[in-house]
Parts: structure tokens; sequence; C-alpha cells
């Protein structure tokens, strides 16, 4: 057993980085629950146009006619992004701006037939309830900042799991695993409750919180990679002109599949956009398990000839926010594991309602007790 | 009755063992690395509902009847 005085460092480790995240690891939490099943919930409440019903083996549409069709319904603007969801392989979404390189955050999304070409739908996700949680969850509506402290709640989270380990044994070195001891005042029910579903969710928790941290690191790690390895493979191209007429798109993704068989393209970034050059397509390719499906590995394709130019696996730093991000998710074992997800979170609210109410009575308690010491000590002194 | 770090911490090793395996199973593959995932991470959750909503009581009295 530690010693005492080491485990009163230990409790004061986890009182504080407990009492200055619970806040926001409650809204986190809360606003997470939803999130787990965000695609479920956008087909219940959104009515959506469904793709055409084809067999699986269907061949796929020319990608030149999916960006003219898509085009055709936003006249005068530009495709920046083009990419598939691996779970709906018979849709393309194209993420289309005003200009190739005006900012991402005010484009439109288009849904597509990835087998027919045909336009489905405009889908306007901001005024969707599903996108202000989202955006209460990933940034309070304060962008990289607001992001930025998330990630700092969510590490002091992590230091009160640990520390929370660390007292789970002096706090339960009397009993059996898992004692509630029902007949007793609520405090100590619910010290019970808290120890048992704390030190359960451990893993997860560190694993999801984490995970999460991580992610709050999305937009620098992507900066570093386009002035890291990005800026590598484009540095003959650097005083190159914009060109006219770029080639074709599926010809640039059947270059990039011919590179690297076997693969999947995850998405295309037209010439012109941050994640490419302005003479290049980039074409990000996948692996087909759930693990390779989100290991990415860029195919810059020169867009005035169609050849592959150069292609590396990214980097390690960005390889860990792209493991991450389904770690943090729980989107990679169907139902059964979102179901768990939303389980382990339900216990993580647990957790912070009982760990807060265990610190509001025991302050009120050490209130209530302070005018008594005043009193024992003024006694003393007469 | 006093319990060693051991004896404190073996049922949450084991649940956090196997919590460590339903994450990252599913990650692998499909199919039985989904299966093999519930079934890890379902451990925990049920030993989780066992012991919040009194199974876990209702053993400990027949033990000691």
């Amino acid at each position: 057993m530690p010693t005492r005085s080491a485990m009163r460092v230990w409790s004061k480790i986890h009182t504080w980085s407990s009492i200055i995240s619970t806040v926001f690891l409650l809204l986190l939490c809360i606003t997470g629950l939803p999130l787990i099943f965000n695609h479920e919930l956008n087909h219940a409440l959104y009515d959506e146009v469904e793709p055409a019903q084809l067999p699986a083996d269907a061949p796929k549409a020319n990608l030149d006619t999916v960006v003219a069709n898509g085009l055709a319904k936003l006249p005068g603007h530009a495709v920046q992004f083009m990419f598939w969801d691996r779970d709906e392989p018979e849709l393309i979404w194209l993420s289309v701006g005003k200009a190739v390189d005006s900012d991402p955050k005010d484009n439109r999304l288009l849904k597509l037939d990835s087998r027919t070409a045909q336009f489905l739908e405009e889908v306007d996700f901001r005024s969707r309830i599903t996108y202000v949680i989202y955006r209460l969850h990933v940034d309070m509506y304060a962008g990289l900042p607001g992001k930025l402290f998330l990630g700092l709640m969510g590490l002091l989270f992590c230091v009160a799991i640990v520390s929370g380990v660390v007292l789970y044994w002096p706090s339960t070195r009397k009993l059996d695993f898992g004692t509630m001891r029902r007949d007793r005042p609520r405090l100590v029910r619910w010290l019970d409750l808290h120890n048992l579903l704390g030190v359960v969710t451990v893993v997860w928790a560190l694993t999801v919180g984490f995970t999460g941290v991580i992610n709050t690191w999305a937009d620098l790690i992507f900066k570093l990679w386009q002035n890291d390895q990005l800026v590598a493979m484009t540095q003959a191209y650097k005083d190159r002109s914009v060109p006219q007429g770029p080639t074709s798109v599926d010809g640039a993704v059947a270059a990039a599949r011919e590179a690297m068989p076997g693969m999947q393209p995850s998405f295309v970034a037209f010439p012109g956009n941050p994640f490419s050059s302005k003479s290049h397509y980039a074409v990000f390719m996948r692996g087909e398990t759930p693990l390779t499906s989100r290991l990415l590995r860029p195919a810059l394709i020169e867009a005035e000839t169609g050849k592959l130019t150069d292609s590396r696996d990214l980097p390690l730093y960005a390889t860990a926010l792209l493991v991450s991000q389904p770690l943090h998710f729980g989107d990679y074992g169907g139902m059964p594991l979102k179901i768990l997800w939303a389980a382990m979170t339900i216990a993580t609210i647990v957790v912070l309602i009982t760990g807060l109410y265990l610190w509001v009575v025991r302050m009120r308690r050490r209130r209530a007790a302070r005018p008594a010491v005043r009193a024992v000590f003024a006694a003393a002194q007469h | 009755m006093q319990r060693t770090a051991l004896q404190v911490f073996a049922v949450p090793i084991v649940l956090g063992a196997l919590s460590a395996i339903g994450l990252v199973a599913a990650l692998l593959g499909d199919d039985v690395w989904d299966y093999v995932s519930w079934l890890a991470l379902g451990v925990p959750c049920v030993v989780m509902a066992w012991f919040w909503f009194g199974a876990g009581r209702w053993l400990r009295r027949r033990e000691q009847e």
C-alpha cells in the first residue's frame, strides 16, 4: 500500500482534474451518445433519397459523368472533394465549393449514385440537429481554440482516470469486488457505484478519451502533413501554372488503382485544393479491412497528363490520427458495438455524476466542520 | 479483511484485458472478429449491470445461507 501522504497527493490530483473537466466531460458524453448513432439518426429523422436497387456487382459509373451531373445542379461551382463511404458503396459524395480553393467550411454536399451517376440530392447537413450536436461535441462552435480546449479537458479526464485507479485500492481494499453497500447512506452507495463503474470502464474510457484528444489535433496534424510530406511530393510543381481544363478524374482514379492493386479510393482532392497541389489530383487510397480502410495512402496524379507522379505512405503522426478515429467513434463493428459503446458512455456519465456528488457532499461536510474546528482551537487558546 | 493489491485489482485487470481485446478485435476484421469484439466488450457491460442492479447481492446472500 502506498503511504498515506502519497495517497493524499493522488486524491488531490483526482479531485482537481475531475472538478475542472467534469462539466465539459458531461457535455462530451451527452452529445457523444447520440453521435454514436449519427448515421441511423440521420436516416430516421430526415427523408433521404435512396439509390436505385441494383445487383451488388453492377458496374460503376464513369466518375467524370458523376462530376458533370453534380455540377449541373450547382453551375459555376467547383468540386473540391469526391469521396466514398465503405459501408455504402452505392453512393458517391461530392463536396462542392464556389471555387476549387474557396474555404471548405462553406462547401455544399451532393449525393450521387455510384452506378448510374444519377444526382440524388443535396444534403443540407448544417441545418440538422445532428450537426448541432456534432459541433457542440467537437468544438462548442468555437473553432480550433474550442477543439484544443476540449482536448485539454480530455487530457484531464485521462489524468482523473489514472488517479482514480490508484485510489480504487485504498477505497475498496476491505470490500469484495462489486460490493454495493445498499443499506448505507447515499454517500456510501454512490461511492460504491462510482468505484464499480469507474474501474470496469477504465480501458474503454482511457481509449475513447485519449483518441478523442488526438482527434482535437486533427487540424494541426493536417497542417503538419501539408507542410511536410505534401510539399515534398509536389516541390517540382511549385512554379507551374494552374492546368487549363484538367484531365479526367476517372482517369486519375484508374491510374491510382493501377499503381496500388487491391486498394480502393477513399477520397479524391481536386487540383488547387489544400489536400493536393494546383497541378495534381490527390487520390487517397485505402485498404479493405476495418483498420486498413482507415489507413490512407495518397497518390498524386498530374492533372495535365493523368500520370502518377508520386505516392508515399502517410507519416506516423497522420497514421496515428487515422487509427484513433474509429477507436473514438466506435463505428467499426456494426450495431452491437455501437450499443456497447452507448452502454459504456452511460456508465461514464454515471461515474461523472456520482463523482460530482461525492465531491459536493464532502465539501459541504468540511465546510460544516470548519466552525467546530475553529471553536475547538478557540477553546484551546483560552 | 484487508485485500492485497493483486486481490483488489484481479477482476479489474481481467475486465480491462477483455475490453482491450474487444476494442482491437473488430478493427482487425469483419464477421468472426466482430463477434469476438462484442463478446469481449460485452462482458464488462454485463458485469456492471450484474452488480449495479443487485444480482451480485443475490449471489452473496445465497453464499451466506
